[in-house]
């Protein structure tokens, strides 16, 4: 039995993952692009004591297919960017942590290192973020600059299929979270010194380029920005097939994987221990919290979910699936599958609400409260960062001492 | 009626202007700090608080430059976070066109749009230089000629992308089933610079587009103004080279088809305020040669003359050799770039004919503060600066992170107020509200294409 702390997350996206959940009673689906409808679904979360929330992004617009845009009506499409939204959010809350996606096949690392160094300033060391590539090839033509593989329905069949075509696409991100990681280090913390009888503000024995040069860029240094706060962000990626493990191997601090059952989350640690093994990286020296990704409807009574999900279905003109299992239950029930499923030795889950605010409100008012009676769930928050609330150990400067 | 008097605060980030040797100096990277600036500047009705750019620091004879205040935020992450802290206040942060793309820029400032109910600002501004460039992808690709035409078009298309939803695109009508119109967000742009298509993911913001600030001196720059600006930062801070300034950056906007009340000129501006005109002036003194300590003045130095001087005393006469015109010691640092032959010339003769040391001289030159006196004085030079047309106001830098806007907040606001040129409270909301500037007409989607103009720009 697994004693150490059991963590939550939840996955925020647009009205809920369900396609037509904006349709649902309770939704607020003209309020997407207000700041207001975020900063209550946040408050939410944060009553409920959760390690973190995510939210989702991509430099396109939502589409039924994952690899290719579409001229649907009748679903959600829009959005705001990602990393801004979270820091918006950073001072309306204290606790939660804040985990924007980041695409980082079109944009700038170096911008993107300052942005989430900046984002951990202002939140006071709860912040993180998901690195995501461009898998939509469509999305290239927004940037004219580069094009990128186009995936075919047949990939679509098989996350491995998708992993090898895009490959390259991992290999580029692995060494943008190893540019962000050296900025995010090239100010040692105590690298700002105020010497008035030098003159000195900085010592810049204390600062460093990071001269990283890779097939696809270089980047000299150092950040503009001093270290944050957690001295290393939280890096969090999703992942499905062997090339994203081991991109979660080399780069990650949390993977967020996609089991269907217990078995397969027994299945899918494996292949993440055996992909840290390939990237030689020790656990116990940099450990890896692995959560498992389910899309939850929740309702109290038995079989309510189920049909609420029918209802959407309906709606949508589809059964709604998903990369990750979808469960209709109880709270009771969702939390007997999660005590279960955390026997495979996951060390939490990120779930994806159906419907929002629904079935947000009933992890944070039903799952947690049954969670905590079970005895495996939180009563407060502690103090800390969002690293040191995941277990994450307090990195050291890798330039610290180098001069 | 008098002009109204528009009001802007910065926190600078880098520069000689912060005096962190100051025991009230706090810090430069909290959100406390930024948070009390913000909060200062809407407690004094301020039209926005505003955040440069970084994207290199600046370093000195090759290794990072120390002196100076320095580690800063990203701009737009920080400016969301207090829009939260705000509720008034306009947000505006640089944004640079050379290491940047449209689509993805476009989005950044249309979120801080929707995040801030429409308080949302940008100053487009150009890098060329392949020292700020070794932290991008494509390093320092962009020729100096190309800057302005990089920027023109960067604009363009980023307005296309803003205008590529309309404002009724989200019907958001669960009844219906209709969320999104047909075909909304959708863009194309064929030009020199940016030849991109597909679909924009952010819906028109509440402002339709943020306000456009640019600043610039040379011609092209005052072109690029008049054609394209709503608000124009500006160096001249004096009366007379103010005057001129506006005056010729006004007239050219009927070239453009604009009225004189489409842009707003903000010198940039410093401020010292204490009980008499005489204190505030000992202040001033304080202040400014705490800006150019010893080690200061010598940096200076060394960034015009291009080479060693660290053998020279900051308190003895200017070094006899003379500079090395092609050599840069300073990296990052665009006042001394170029031009440094000439500089060192008129320094020279300045300290000659004023029998000024190297400290003395740097001082003299640094420019010392803008407006100095009791909060009357002060109130008066800022009213009489801009009712006989030197600005529509000031973007002030304070040198005391955090707590230097207070005085002026507190003391001149409130004469300020009592004249009739400085507003008693917000009467709108957003930031186009604040500088009286017009709302662009949502025209709906008019994306262009094959822009026979952009192309020619860049060739």
């Amino acid at each position: 039995m697994n004693d150490s702390p059991l963590h939550l997350a939840v996955a925020l996206d647009g009205a809920g993952w369900h396609p037509a959940a904006w349709r649902s009673e309770g939704a607020r689906p003209g309020a997407l692009f207000t700041p207001g409808y975020w900063a209550d679904l946040v408050a939410e979360a944060e009553r409920g004591l959760l390690d973190l929330v995510t939210f989702e992004d991509a430099l396109g617009p939502q589409s039924a297919a994952p690899h290719r845009p579409d001229d649907r009506t009748d679903q959600v499409r829009g959005s705001l960017d990602a990393v801004l939204l979270a820091s918006h959010l950073a001072l309306l809350t204290t606790r939660i942590g804040l985990v924007p996606t980041v695409n980082v096949t079109h944009t700038e690392p170096f911008h993107v290192a300052v942005g989430i160094a900046t984002l951990d300033h202002v939140s006071e060391g709860r912040a993180g973020w998901r690195p995501q590539i461009a898998s939509r090839a469509a999305d290239a033509a927004h940037f004219g600059r580069r094009t990128t593989p186009q995936l075919t329905d047949d990939d679509l069949r098989d996350p491995e299929l998708i992993a090898a075509r895009l490959r390259p696409l991992f290999a580029e991100a692995a060494d943008v979270v190893e540019v962000a990681r050296r900025l995010w280090d090239s100010w040692e913390d105590d690298a700002e010194i105020r010497d008035t009888a030098t003159g000195r503000f900085l010592d810049r024995d204390k600062l460093h380029h990071i001269d990283f040069e890779g097939a696809w860029f270089s980047v000299r240094g150092p950040s503009i920005t001093p270290r944050p706060p957690q001295g290393q962000p939280v890096v969090a990626s999703l992942a499905h097939a062997s090339t994203p493990y081991e991109f979660a191997a080399r780069a990650s601090d949390v993977v967020f994987v996609t089991p269907f059952d217990r078995a397969g989350a027994t299945a899918v640690l494996a292949q993440v221990a055996e992909a840290a093994d390939r990237v030689g990286r020790d656990l116990r020296d940099r450990p890896l919290r692995r959560f498992a990704d389910l899309v939850v409807l929740l309702d109290d009574e038995p079989g309510a979910a189920a049909r609420r999900k029918e209802r959407l279905d309906a709606l949508a003109g589809a059964e709604y699936t998903s990369d990750a299992l979808v469960f209709t239950g109880t709270p009771g029930e969702l939390a007997d599958l999660l005590l279960d499923w955390r026997t495979a030795g996951l060390d939490g889950f990120r779930l994806r609400p159906g419907a929002l605010p629904h079935d947000l409100t009933a992890v944070t008012r039903r799952l947690v409260p049954e969670l905590r009676r079970r005895g495996a769930y939180r009563s407060a928050y502690g103090t800390g960062t969002l690293r040191e609330r995941l277990g994450l150990p307090t990195p050291r400067n890798r330039y610290a001492g180098q001069g | 009626m008098p002009k109204q008097i528009h009001l802007a605060a910065q926190l600078p980030g880098i520069h000689n202007v912060t005096v962190w040797s100051d025991p009230r100096s706090g810090s430069q990277i909290a959100i406390g700090s930024f948070v009390h600036l913000a909060r200062t500047a809407e407690r004094g009705k301020f039209d926005f608080f505003f955040l440069a750019e970084g994207l290199r620091l600046r370093e000195h004879k090759g290794r990072v430059y120390e002196l100076d205040v320095a580690g800063r935020p990203d701009n737009l992450t920080m400016l969301s976070a207090l829009a939260a802290a705000t509720t008034r206040l306009g947000v505006a942060a640089t944004v640079n066109a050379t290491f940047n793309e449209p689509y993805e820029v476009a989005r950044r400032l249309a979120t801080l749009d929707h995040l801030s109910g429409g308080r949302a600002g940008w100053n487009v501004v150009t890098s060329f230089d392949a020292f700020t460039g070794e932290n991008f992808r494509r390093g320092g690709f962009l020729a100096e000629a190309d800057r302005y035409s990089r920027a023109a078009e960067f604009l363009a298309t980023a307005r296309e992308l803003w205008d590529s939803w309309h404002g009724a695109d989200v019907p958001a009508d669960p009844v219906s089933g209709r969320f999104v119109r047909p075909g909304a967000g959708a863009f194309t742009h064929h030009g020199g610079h940016f030849d991109i298509a597909g679909r924009f993911t952010t819906p028109r913001s509440p402002q339709g587009h943020p306000v456009v600030i640019q600043a610039g001196e040379s011609d092209a720059g005052r072109d690029f103004a008049a054609s394209d600006a709503e608000v124009v930062f500006s160096k001249y801070n004096r009366l007379e080279e103010a005057r001129a300034f506006y005056r010729d950056v006004k007239g050219r906007l009927a070239r453009y088809g604009r009225s004189p009340d489409d842009l707003r000129i903000m010198p940039t501006a410093t401020v010292v305020v204490a009980d008499t005109d005489a204190e505030a002036a000992a202040y001033a003194d304080e202040i400014t040669r705490a800006q150019v300590s010893p080690q200061t003045a010598i940096a200076h130095l060394e960034a015009v003359w291009g080479r060693d001087l660290s053998a020279y005393d900051p308190d003895g006469p200017l070094p006899d050799i003379d500079p090395e015109p092609e050599s840069l010691v300073l990296k990052g640092h665009s006042v001394f770039r170029t031009g440094r032959a000439e500089t060192a010339r008129r320094w020279r003769a300045l300290a000659h004919e004023r029998g000024l040391s190297i400290r003395e001289l740097v001082i003299e030159v640094h420019g010392g503060q803008t407006f100095v006196g009791s909060p009357h004085t002060v109130a008066d030079a800022v009213d009489h600066f801009v009712q006989t047309d030197g600005a529509d106001g000031f973007v002030f830098a304070t040198h005391l992170t955090p707590g230097g806007l207070d005085d002026f907040v507190d003391r001149v606001v409130p004469l300020l107020q009592e004249k009739g040129v400085h507003r008693p409270d917000y009467t709108g909301t957003t930031l186009r509200d604040h500088l009286g500037l017009r709302r662009p007409p949502d025209t709906g989607r008019t994306s262009r294409t094959a822009s026979a103009q952009w192309e020619g720009s860049a060739s």
